[in-house]
């Protein structure tokens, strides 16, 4: 095979290894097609250290006298360092983690050779499709439908398959809308509200360019979405300036002459690369060394990353809003439609529905709002915060994501059924992992590499065959309503799970959680009399004493 | 009460801080103790907003607009209250009302001289007991062979400001004790703070020395020598000056100064570079104006929390605190600490060290005894730096606060390793400025016993130990105990705390709380607990083992009240408080009144008239339902 090809050495005795917080550990070194594995032979106790190359976002050579220092820096924000006797050694190993770290070839990565014994090939993967989701939705069943349109990805590259779309719009409609859409995003629904019926639909930009084109069809779609009520608005992920200069290339926004009933809203929300520089920036701020409070304030502050969470969240609000108070439906979309356009509708999606806050339900969310909407995961995931690569399609939406729904699960704690831990999974899966859920850019590039087939479903695993416990809310209590964050400043935070993740924080951190836990079983011991009989009869030892003195005092 | 020059006001707005919110008519009430705001909403629910007038920091008059008079009511507990009245007249006459009831001139004009919880002369004088410092130090050990505790001071005649037992080096003279007392600021000189039994060092607090540029004292350096012998672990001391090196250097013009190394032998000098208290002062009005900023960006709030500088000086006083118990834990070292006067950055730094070194301090009782050792008895001068009295504004500065701060911020670090969650720091706090019992009346040990405070008030610690159950924090784990704390003073640890400063903006508080969960749940193991106790103390009362307090009987059905089942409400009981409004005579105000926030009536008719008229009613209350507040900023 060619990836062994990259590798000149493939291992290294007596290497040195310091973590953050961790003794500094001596052993063997070993590099294969896709790992790093370091392990610590001493006596029989062994201990390893294994980590995905793909997990490896830089790494820094440095040479003392004839040995070298190798600092690898994770996309999970992890810092190591191996020091490796011999200079040849230690470049030789820098070379291979480079090389196998950045491959680009999708069928060449670890989850085509991924195969636990637990886990067959065979069987569905994924959680849910479309037809599912119109399955449970029986609020659509009146006025909408699955179109298989795209069913060859013709239409739309980067839609799924199967869309839902108001009955009333036959296929060549959607056909001429996706023409005139960029990308051929054309409007698809997204969410339908439990409550009311009203709708989210998302799409990318129209193209209306310098001469205000227009398209019958897509002004028909949309008049068809809101089937004849007064009202739907527009939530335009750009600032009117923005949406207005996007016309010089070739793009535009929905005029109010030609979308009578639609009312247009527009939210500044950086994208791409600003964005990207800005988790660069914070993770940078996280491990300066110095101690001035200012200095800290002043890089949070610059850095823009809590910005761009109170930009989301406020906008998904806003959404909220539109859909839930006033009973309006809400087109949302930016220019492309796959990056800030599913943060804000996956976000007001879990906002707005009681069923997007279970686990299954998230992670439903997740897959058909991200994955098969064709958020461009490979592009957007290839680096992290510590890559001197030239940055090219980059951008941390998906851990912005994370981060917005942590700052609604501290807000609302007993709202959601999952924990921080997931959430920290997921944001270290997405930049690499041993499943293919987070590979390619789109179902059809995921089906031209064989994803299905040949790698493991991330999500299935998850709950497969029962959530591990670490991934539970223990003091999740369903509710019914919106849950709504508060945007103030005040109330958003450092998501200090993350970005403080691998230091002696995140140990206490973990200890409070272990106590919740266990105050929580506790109760539910004792909540539960008629579980078991040992449990019973405890209950009444503790009980005889009490009524044993308040009979005393009664007959005193 | 003669002051107050209007009673009652109607059609009075209470601007809500979110103008979304809309805000409805309703009627202001002063009374001798509260400034009372009744909303009447349409669907029969009344709003109740009481603010105590002792926790009025500043009344003002805004220009007048199109829709009303408006004033600004801005509190010490960091409530702000915008009213807006119809007339200018009734403005004008709640503005000169306030600012005579929110500025008593006279100590005896206090809320604490007025208030009585339903207790009896035993029960004032076993309140006024349950907090001893004699007691905490022969926790530490004291009497033992290098420390005495000392009854020189009885009279308050070597140190005015300073407790009437001192604990000191058994072997300085009474002679060395008095002359470094003459060359310490005010008197006070080198005693000790805390003793830290397993390393035998100690934690010593004291004034800047006389030194100005060129004295020394040899009685002072013999005393810093008995305090270095006294701790065999180590051969010298550390002698800490919180303040920034050029304060201290200015200091010395006039007279007084630091210590010079070469006079001393075997210290170690250290600067710690805390501000003074009008720096503290500003930096908190600063941070004040970013939290009552209407709509800020991110970068606005982000910029103005760093101008302020407010968590800089946090974390100045929390890197003294950890230098400190570094210092006696890792190096085995005594330290003896100072700053100007040794009653405000000192008592901060001290009791900071305490609680990193010693778990006992991070209970709710232990929290007690620090703040009665290290800041009531040691002269942290209350009265002045809280503005209890109408005095000079220059003195009053926000020193007790930040310490609850530090506090707080080692609770959010280290979850795990207090028995009291952040309502209780809240409360204390509260209480501080509320002026209700007498523990943080007047400025040294000396000004309290002048007054016969103990024979004329409460004190506020039983009341509290009362309601702890409202104040545990669940995970708590008291295996941690016997551990010294070492927190990180990363800038990043240090943040905003919101339920302080924004404390009344309900809005941005979580709408969800973690604690009330988990309290509820562990409430009935602990109601049970409780239950046991007072029922075997009930039969040891029986059996005429204990003496008998009045009506024990009735304490355990006071445990079935209202308050005790809704943990989610802390202090919500005012029962009678509406007294006042007839007879100006608080006595039967209810304790806890004066925070009783926005509660929401129940009964729609308790209407005015009630307020006015009957004495004993207790206004009803309601905890607010999650579910409302989950929609509230729809």
């Amino acid at each position: 095979m060619e990836l062994s090809e990259h590798i000149k050495t493939a291992n290294v005795e007596d290497v040195t290894l310091r973590r953050p917080f961790h003794p500094a550990l001596r052993g063997t070194l070993c590099v294969t097609s896709h790992h790093l594995l370091f392990s610590d032979r001493k006596d029989e106790a062994s201990w390893q250290l294994l980590i995905l190359l793909k997990n490896i976002d830089a790494i820094e050579k440095r040479a003392v006298g004839s040995s070298g220092t190798i600092t690898i820096k994770c996309k999970d924000l992890l810092v190591l360092q191996l020091e490796i006797p011999g200079m040849e050694e230690c470049l030789n190993i820098a070379s291979s983690i480079e090389a196998l770290s950045s491959l680009e070839s999708v069928t060449e990565m670890y989850p085509f050779f991924y195969r636990p014994s637990h886990l067959t090939l065979n069987g569905p993967w994924g959680l849910s499709s479309t037809e599912q989701y119109y399955k449970q939705t029986e609020r659509l069943w009146d006025r909408w439908r699955v179109s298989t349109l795209n069913s060859d990805y013709s239409v739309c590259p980067s839609y799924p398959s199967a869309v839902i779309m108001p009955r009333e719009v036959d296929d060549d409609k959607l056909i001429r809308s996706a023409r005139f859409r960029q990308g051929g995003r054309f409007p698809v629904l997204s969410y339908c509200h439990h409550r009311n019926g009203m709708v989210i639909m998302r799409s990318s930009q129209p193209l209306t360019g310098a001469n205000k084109k227009r398209c019958k069809e897509d002004e028909l779609l949309l008049q068809a979405v809101i089937d004849g009520s007064e009202l739907g608005y527009i939530i335009d992920l750009r600032s009117a300036q923005q949406a207005q200069q996007a016309r010089m290339t070739g793009g535009g926004f929905e005029s109010k002459s030609f979308y009578s009933h639609w009312k247009r809203i527009h939210r500044h929300h950086e994208r791409g690369k600003v964005v990207q520089e800005s988790l660069i920036k914070l993770v940078e701020a996280c491990s300066d060394p110095s101690h001035s409070v200012d200095r800290w304030l002043s890089k949070l502050e610059n850095s823009k990353w809590l910005s761009h969470v109170h930009s989301a969240l406020s906008t998904a609000g806003l959404v909220v809003e539109c859909v839930e108070r006033d009973g309006h439906s809400v087109l949302v979309h930016g220019s492309e439609g796959t990056d800030n356009t599913l943060l804000v509708s996956s976000l007001a999606q879990l906002i707005l529905d009681p069923a997007s806050r279970t686990v299954t339900g998230f992670l439903c969310l997740l897959e058909r709002e991200w994955i098969q909407a064709g958020h461009p995961f490979q592009q957007r995931c290839a680096h992290s915060a510590y890559s001197h690569a030239r940055l090219k399609q980059e951008c941390p939406i998906f851990l912005l994501l994370l981060d917005c729904v942590w700052q609604v699960w501290r807000q609302f704690p007993l709202a959601l059924e999952f924990s921080e831990a997931l959430l920290l999974r997921l944001a270290q899966e997405v930049y690499a992992s041993n499943y293919g859920t987070f590979l390619c850019n789109s179902e059809q590039e995921r089906c031209a590499a064989g994803v299905k087939e040949n790698t493991h479903c991330l999500f299935q695993s998850l709950l497969r065959p029962d959530i591990e416990e670490q991934y539970l809310n223990p003091l999740y209590e369903p509710t019914d309503l919106a849950i709504w964050p508060s945007v103030h400043p005040q109330s958003l935070q450092l998501w200090t799970g993350l970005f403080l993740r691998w230091t002696e924080y995140a140990q206490n951190m973990e200890e409070a959680r272990e106590e919740v836990w266990s105050i929580v079983k506790e109760h539910h011991e004792q909540a539960g009399p008629d579980r078991t009989n040992n449990t019973l009869s405890t209950h009444c030892d503790t009980l005889t004493p009490f009524e044993n003195l308040m009979d005393e005092l009664t007959i005193l | 009460m003669e002051h107050h020059l209007i009673r009652r006001v109607e059609y009075v707005k209470l601007l809500n801080t979110y103008p979304e919110k809309k805000s409805a008519l309703g009627t202001l009430y002063l009374t001798a103790t509260h400034l009372i705001y009744v909303e009447q909403t349409n669907n029969n629910t009344r709003t109740e907003t009481w603010v105590l007038h002792h926790h009025i920091m500043s009344v003002e008059k805004l220009p007048l607009t199109a829709s009303g008079c408006p004033l600004l009511i801005c509190c010490k507990t960091f409530q702000l209250l915008h009213l807006l009245f119809q007339r200018e007249r009734d403005c004008q006459d709640v503005f000169q009302s306030l600012l005579r009831l929110s500025q008593p001139v006279k100590e005896e004009e206090l809320y604490a001289f007025l208030y009585n919880p339903h207790q009896n002369e035993v029960d004032r004088r076993q309140g006024w007991e349950f907090i001893s410092v004699a007691n905490d130090f022969s926790r530490m050990g004291l009497s033992n062979e290098y420390w005495e505790i000392s009854h020189l001071n009885k009279n308050y005649e070597i140190c005015s400001t300073y407790p009437s037992i001192l604990g000191l080096p058994k072997n300085a003279s009474v002679a060395v004790v008095t002359g470094s007392a003459k060359f310490r600021s005010r008197g006070r000189l080198p005693v000790l703070s805390y003793y830290h039994k397993d390393t035998k060092a100690a934690l010593c607090r004291c004034s800047q020395p006389l030194s100005g540029l060129t004295s020394r004292c040899v009685e002072d350096e013999q005393m810093l020598q008995a305090i270095s012998q006294a701790n065999s672990n180590c051969p010298f001391i550390y002698v800490v000056d919180t303040r920034p090196k050029l304060n201290a250097m200015a200091n010395r013009a006039a007279g007084k100064g630091y210590e010079n190394e070469d006079n001393y032998s075997n210290i170690r000098f250290q600067f710690q570079g805390i501000e003074n208290i009008h720096v503290m002062r500003n930096s908190l009005q600063k941070l004040l104006e970013v939290c009552s900023m209407k709509s800020p960006s991110m970068s606005d709030y982000l910029t103005g929390l760093e101008n302020s500088g407010w968590l800089r000086h946090i974390k100045s006083v929390m890197d003294a605190g950890v230098f400190l118990a570094k210092a006696v834990c890792d190096e085995r070292a005594s330290v003896l600490v100072h700053c100007s006067d040794g009653w405000d950055r000192t008592a901060q730094v001290c009791s900071l060290a305490c609680i990193l070194l010693d778990p006992y301090y991070r209970t709710i009782k232990g929290l007690m005894v620090l703040i009665e050792k290290e800041w009531i008895s040691f002269g942290h001068k209350f009265s002045h730096r809280c503005g209890h009295l109408d005095t000079d504004p220059k003195e009053v500065s926000p020193v007790f606060t930040q310490f609850l701060e530090c506090v707080w911020q080692l609770s959010e670090q280290l979850p795990c390793v207090f028995e009291f969650n952040e309502r209780y720091l809240i409360e204390i706090h509260n209480q501080v400025y509320a002026c209700q019992y007498g523990n943080f009346i007047g400025n040294c040990q000396k000004e309290r016993l002048d007054v016969r405070l103990h024979e004329k008030t409460f004190s506020l610690w039983p009341y509290l130990l009362k309601n702890q159950h409202l104040y545990r924090n669940p995970l708590y784990r008291r295996s941690l105990e016997s551990t010294v704390l070492r927190p990180s003073t990363l800038p990043l640890h240090f943040k905003f705390w919101c339920g302080m400063y924004n404390h009344y903006d309900r809005g941005m508080h979580p709408k969800q709380s973690v604690l009330d969960q988990l309290l509820s749940l562990t409430q009935k193991q602990v109601e049970g607990e409780r239950t046991m106790t007072e029922l075997q103390r009930q039969l040891a009362v029986a059996d005429g083992v204990l003496p008998d307090p009045s009506g024990p009987i009735n304490t355990p059905a006071e445990q079935d009240g209202p308050s005790e089942k809704t943990p989610t409400a802390p202090v919500v009981q005012s029962n009678g408080s509406c007294a006042p409004l007839i007879n100006g005579d608080a006595e039967e105000a209810g304790p806890g009144a004066e925070k009783c926030n926005e509660k929401e009536g129940a009964d729609p008719g308790a209407t005015e008239h009630d307020l006015t008229s009957s004495e004993d009613k207790p206004v009803s209350v309601e905890t607010e339902h999650s579910k409302e507040e989950e929609q509230e900023s729809s």
